[in-house]
């Protein structure tokens, strides 16, 4: 279980990023965090690693107060923690297999994921995950040969290889197709379901969010504005959160998009079959 | 009425450096009268020009015939004793270039580290080649320990500073990636940077190689071993048939480098 209390985030040039933000994530629950550009979701989920300094606040994760460690703890509660970043952030010039494994790093020394010499049991874990997100064929690629939805898979296993106890994902799907981002999505949540683990995810797509996860939280200028199911996000509650518009005409284009996208993913994969006789 | 169909209205570039026009005229014309004015204060003496065309060609001639046999064994010796002293110092060199390189950048290593390193750093790159020749042939005598010594301590400027440079431009979000699986700084090194900057690395070290080389055929003339001091003994001697052979040699052995490490450099892409 994860307690956000009084969260606070201030940077040097005065800007306030989180003011005052709480709120507790149950076991098995994802939550969708949406927010226009800059109103501090990334640096929310940022606080709680600690990959971003908090200013005030506790953050408690199953009981720790992750804020107060340094050094070695840090380190190990970071291993707790599995994240999934926007642009995959993987390793582009390890392979698939060194990118998973790479998960393991809190927990080895630094010989054994010099040598790649993991333990077995890291090994076999990673292979299985590799299965899981369906990409057992491709374990000694580099990974900047693989798509980008793939790499996105690598990236979940990548975070799943740590045997977390909370998932933190950054706009997973912020530079992937309509249809790989609900594939992403889809798989994200069915692991956190699997493994009742909860996560917090921020997304900027908010029919996608409303598709797929358990509770919403709205976040505006560092102030959370909303905190619901999906469906209690109406027109009042968007228009807190983002501001004035007209969020009907908005929901009738997403659907033709969705329309849209089956066309684009049709045309896109006759195109790579074209390209697969190329070669 | 019909005037704004008329007038066709007008754009230039703007400069670029210089906006006032007055300022513009006065700097760039200042310098061309500067430049004018200098290359008038020239002595050219075309006596000692046509003079010395007559020992150029007997250099020429010199070249046209390149004898390598008659001092075959000095100039083997020389080239030995060169390539020996540039492979020593490209390793030693490289080796002591990855921690400073680590060292000096700046979104690694603390402030008072990255300073040391950069202090390294710009002493190391302060100096020209020949200058710290000089320097350790005073201190350690002539031969090709001072050379190796030389040349390692050149390759440390180059290779550190453009390394730094280079980890100071990775993209971030792998290492912050590495870092968020509470990986320890070394694991951050090896995981999250090491395999960006490897293939410029490697790249790097073999360009330096190339240097190296040349450096050693120049350092030698100021009494820093290697084919260099053959070299000059032979000009000294106006053997210029042994020069010659000396001089093909060290371009042959340039391009082979340069044929080589771009290969290898492919190859690590």
């Amino acid at each position: 279980m994860l307690t956000i209390e009084k969260l606070e985030k201030r940077y040097r040039t005065g800007d306030r990023a989180l003011n005052g933000v709480s709120f507790t994530v149950d076991r098995g629950q994802v939550v969708g965090l949406i927010g226009p550009s800059g109103a501090g979701k990334s640096t929310l989920i940022r606080c709680i690693n600690r990959l971003v300094e908090p200013t005030a606040g506790k953050v408690l994760l199953n009981g720790t107060d992750l804020t107060t460690l340094n050094g070695t703890a840090l380190r190990k509660m970071r291993r707790r923690i599995g994240m999934i970043f926007q642009e995959y952030a993987l390793v582009e010039r390890l392979t698939v297999m060194e990118n998973v494994l790479s998960g393991r790093l809190g927990y080895v020394p630094f010989w054994r994921s010099f040598f790649r010499r993991f333990p077995a049991a890291d090994v076999e874990k990673a292979f299985a995950l590799l299965d899981r997100v369906g990409l057992s064929d491709h374990v000694d690629k580099r990974a900047d040969a693989l798509s980008g939805g793939q790499r996105q898979r690598v990236g979940i296993a990548r975070a799943l290889e740590q045997d977390p106890e909370l998932l933190l994902v950054d706009e997973p799907t912020a530079s992937l197709d309509p249809k790989t981002s609900r594939q992403i999505m889809r798989l994200i949540c069915e692991v956190c379901r699997e493994r009742s683990l909860p996560a917090i995810i921020n997304i900027h797509d908010v029919t996608l969010a409303q598709m797929f996860v358990d509770r919403i939280v709205g976040l505006q200028a560092g102030q959370v504005v909303f905190d619901g199911p999906p469906d209690a996000l109406d027109e009042k509650a968007l228009t807190a959160i983002y501001g004035e518009e007209d969020w009907h005409a908005m929901r009738k284009e997403k659907e033709d998009e969705a329309r849209d996208d089956e066309e684009a993913a049709a045309f896109e994969q006759a195109r790579e079959e074209r390209m697969a006789g190329l070669v | 009425m019909t005037g704004v169909a008329a007038a066709p209205r007008q754009w230039r570039r703007p400069p670029v450096l210089i906006q006032s026009r007055l300022w513009r005229w006065i700097i760039y014309g200042g310098a061309l009268i500067y430049f004018l004015a200098a290359f008038g204060t020239l002595e050219i003496n075309w006596q000692r020009v046509y003079e010395g065309l007559d020992r150029g060609a007997r250099f020429a001639q010199g070249f046209l015939l390149p004898d390598f046999v008659t001092r075959a064994n000095d100039i083997w010796r020389g080239m030995v004793e060169s390539v020996t002293m540039t492979v020593c110092s490209t390793i030693v060199g490289v080796l002591i270039s990855i921690p400073i390189g680590l060292g000096a950048a700046r979104n690694l290593a603390p402030a008072p580290v990255y300073l040391l390193c950069r202090s390294i750093i710009a002493v190391s790159r302060a100096f020209q080649e020949i200058v710290i020749a000089i320097l350790f042939v005073a201190m350690f005598g002539f031969g090709p320990f001072a050379g190796f010594l030389t040349l390692s301590f050149a390759t440390i400027g180059f290779l550190s500073k453009l390394l730094a440079d280079d980890i100071e431009e990775i993209d971030e979000s792998q290492a912050e990636a590495t870092r968020a699986t509470g990986a320890t700084w070394w694991q951050i090194v090896n995981y999250g940077i090491q395999p960006q900057v490897m293939p410029r690395l490697v790249g790097l070290s073999l360009y330096r190689l190339d240097i190296n080389f040349r450096e050693s055929a120049v350092i030698g003339i100021v009494g820093a071993g290697g084919i260099g001091a053959t070299l000059n003994t032979s000009m000294q001697r106006y053997d210029y048939n042994t020069a010659g052979a000396i001089l093909i040699l060290i371009i042959i052995l340039v391009m082979l480098a340069e044929y080589g490490s771009s290969h290898i450099r492919k190859w690590v892409q």
